[in-house]
């Protein structure tokens, strides 16, 4: 037989667009993005002093100056540099041990029901409630900090792995013992890779848990890093200084974002099939 | 002829809380070797149920399956499943799905792939092979299983509806192209439908069941091959069957 006429179906035709029905929606949002950040400076800017008092609120000019007098004495640099590092440790650390732990237990079926409804507890803890406990075991340097971004990550990531290989395809499974595979192919051609979903979900969602719980940590105890610098300039009632921080964290924020759109795109190309 | 896949006594419960819900009682059946026999039944007669246990996926409450002569107690490598439901892997392209049972046998990669891509050739989906499941259409699909399945060197298979869920035209051409493939092959087929027509058209031997696979009727059909749907839908032994068939599963339902 040659190629059988395949089943109607979709067909793929050319289509002549011009450049602004290709990407008009794209410039609107991103123009109306700017446009929205330039209002909000510029109202700002205009109310401090004038009808709301700057020694609570800042302004951007203000904010600005401290920025490029912190970024030239190198407190923004060394304080960012630290916190990143909590973040990326953190993270790495939580992963890792979050998608081993989430792959092992949940292909143990009797240990998983056991061990279930306590992760679930310990996963509910607000993990600041922790910190003081992790001050006591770690001290307050970096450890604790990390440690704390760890254990964000670690309950995020093993819940939804543990989830995605739970959820399996029954059917996937006995395709493979049909050919003739054992536990170890199962293993490893239909859960792992079909647990890779959950465990990118997992990741996506713990990546600005790794900011936070590093955060938090630095905001309970410590002498270094952006939460410290937040707690300091609030000491010294330098609003200035606390928003400047802030700005440094959105941009950390932002930028892990973009990691997250990342793997939401992988995400979706390992979406297995809808019916 | 020798039987090559025999139900002897075959009986499957399922334990629902304190109540066993039986499936299939009593089950006996034989299967020639290089025989096309097609299990008619109307949907909840056990048929599923009694094919996965041919298959080996699951074993019988009591009484046994054996094949060859030898008692089946898991899947093994020489029968072929082809299930309702698609189970391609959906993070695999079709090259590498119907690689895979090669692939668990441990064939080297050069030898795996000349037999995918021939066999991706032979069930029309050449030109395919880098589309991912989630890409193809449900007939597609429905080529890439059957060539994954054949991709095994199976003796026996055994399909469980496998087109029911396809149009009418499409389901047809791939009737007649299951039966291209597996003319002078030796493969002996077992085939479950819930389609008279499908049964007739594809049969050597159709059984029809009933409640708890009870067999109603089990016939030899000596219709001339190859049987065109258009030309057997007004051949008059055709038709004679139809109404055979179609008495035997309405007396059931009484």
């Amino acid at each position: 037989m040659t190629a059988t006429a395949m089943e109607a179906g979709p067909v793929r035709v050319g289509l002549e667009r011009t450049w602004w029905q290709r990407h008009g929606n794209t410039t609107i949002v991103w123009a109306s993005r700017v446009a929205l950040l330039a209002v909000v400076l510029v109202l700002w800017q205009l109310a401090a002093d004038r009808w709301i008092d700057s020694t609570f609120t800042s302004k951007p000019s203000d904010i600005v100056r401290r920025l490029v007098e912190w970024s030239g004495d190198g407190t923004l640099w060394t304080n960012t540099w630290i916190t990143v590092q909590e973040i990326v440790y953190g993270f790495l650390l939580g992963a890792a041990a979050g998608a081993l732990a989430g792959f092992v237990l949940a292909s143990m079926n009797l240990l998983y029901r056991v061990l279930d409804p306590f992760m679930l507890a310990l996963y509910s803890i607000p993990k600041v409630a922790l910190a003081p406990l992790f001050i006591v075991w770690f001290g307050i340097g970096v450890h604790m900090k990390v440690l704390l971004a760890a254990v964000t990550v670690f309950f995020l990531v093993f819940l939804n792995t543990a989830a995605g290989v739970r959820e399996v395809d029954r059917g996937l499974i006995d395709a493979v013992r049909l050919m003739g595979g054992g536990r170890r192919e199962i293993a490893f051609k239909v859960v792992l890779p079909a647990s890779m979903t959950g465990l990118l979900t997992g990741l996506k969602v713990a990546i600005p848990y790794a900011l936070i719980g590093a955060v938090i940590g630095e905001l309970v105890a410590s002498n270094r890093g952006l939460g410290y610098l937040i707690n300091d300039a609030a000491a010294q009632f330098d609003t200035a200084g606390v928003f400047a921080t802030l700005v440094v964290l959105s941009v950390i924020a932002g930028l892990l974002n973009v990691f997250v759109g990342l793997i939401g795109k992988r995400v979706n190309r390992w979406k297995p099939l809808d019916d | 002829m020798t039987a090559i896949l025999t139900a002897n006594a075959v009986t499957k419960q399922f334990a629902k809380d304190d109540a066993a819900i039986v499936a299939l009682r009593e089950f006996d059946l034989d299967i020639e070797e290089g025989s096309f026999v097609t299990l008619l039944g109307r949907s909840g007669c056990g048929k599923s149920t009694l094919l996965n246990m041919l298959a080996g996926l699951t074993a019988p409450s009591t009484g046994q399956v054996r094949y060859r002569e030898r008692t089946l107690s898991g899947p093994d490598t020489s029968i072929g499943y082809l299930t309702q439901h698609d189970t391609l892997m959906p993070w695999r392209d079709v090259l590498r799905n119907v690689e895979m049972p090669l692939e668990i046998k441990g064939t080297p990669s050069g030898e795996r792939r000349r037999v995918a891509m021939d066999l991706i050739e032979r069930v029309g989906l050449g030109g395919f092979e880098k589309h991912y499941p989630r890409e193809l259409s449900g007939g597609m699909r429905r080529r890439a299983s059957l060539a994954r399945m054949l991709a095994g060197a199976p003796e026996t298979l055994l399909m469980d509806e496998p087109f029911g869920a396809l149009d009418a035209q499409l389901r047809t051409e791939l009737q007649e192209e299951l039966l291209r493939l597996w003319q002078g092959s030796g493969q002996t087929v077992v085939f479950v439908t819930h389609d008279i027509e499908e049964a007739l058209l594809l049969g050597d031997r159709v059984v029809v069941l009933g409640k708890l696979g009870r067999i109603l009727l089990d016939t030899e059909i000596g219709l001339p091959r190859p049987r065109s749907a258009d030309e057997s839908r007004v051949d008059p032994e055709f038709v004679a069957l139809h109404k055979e068939l179609s008495a035997a599963l309405k007396e059931e339902a009484r």
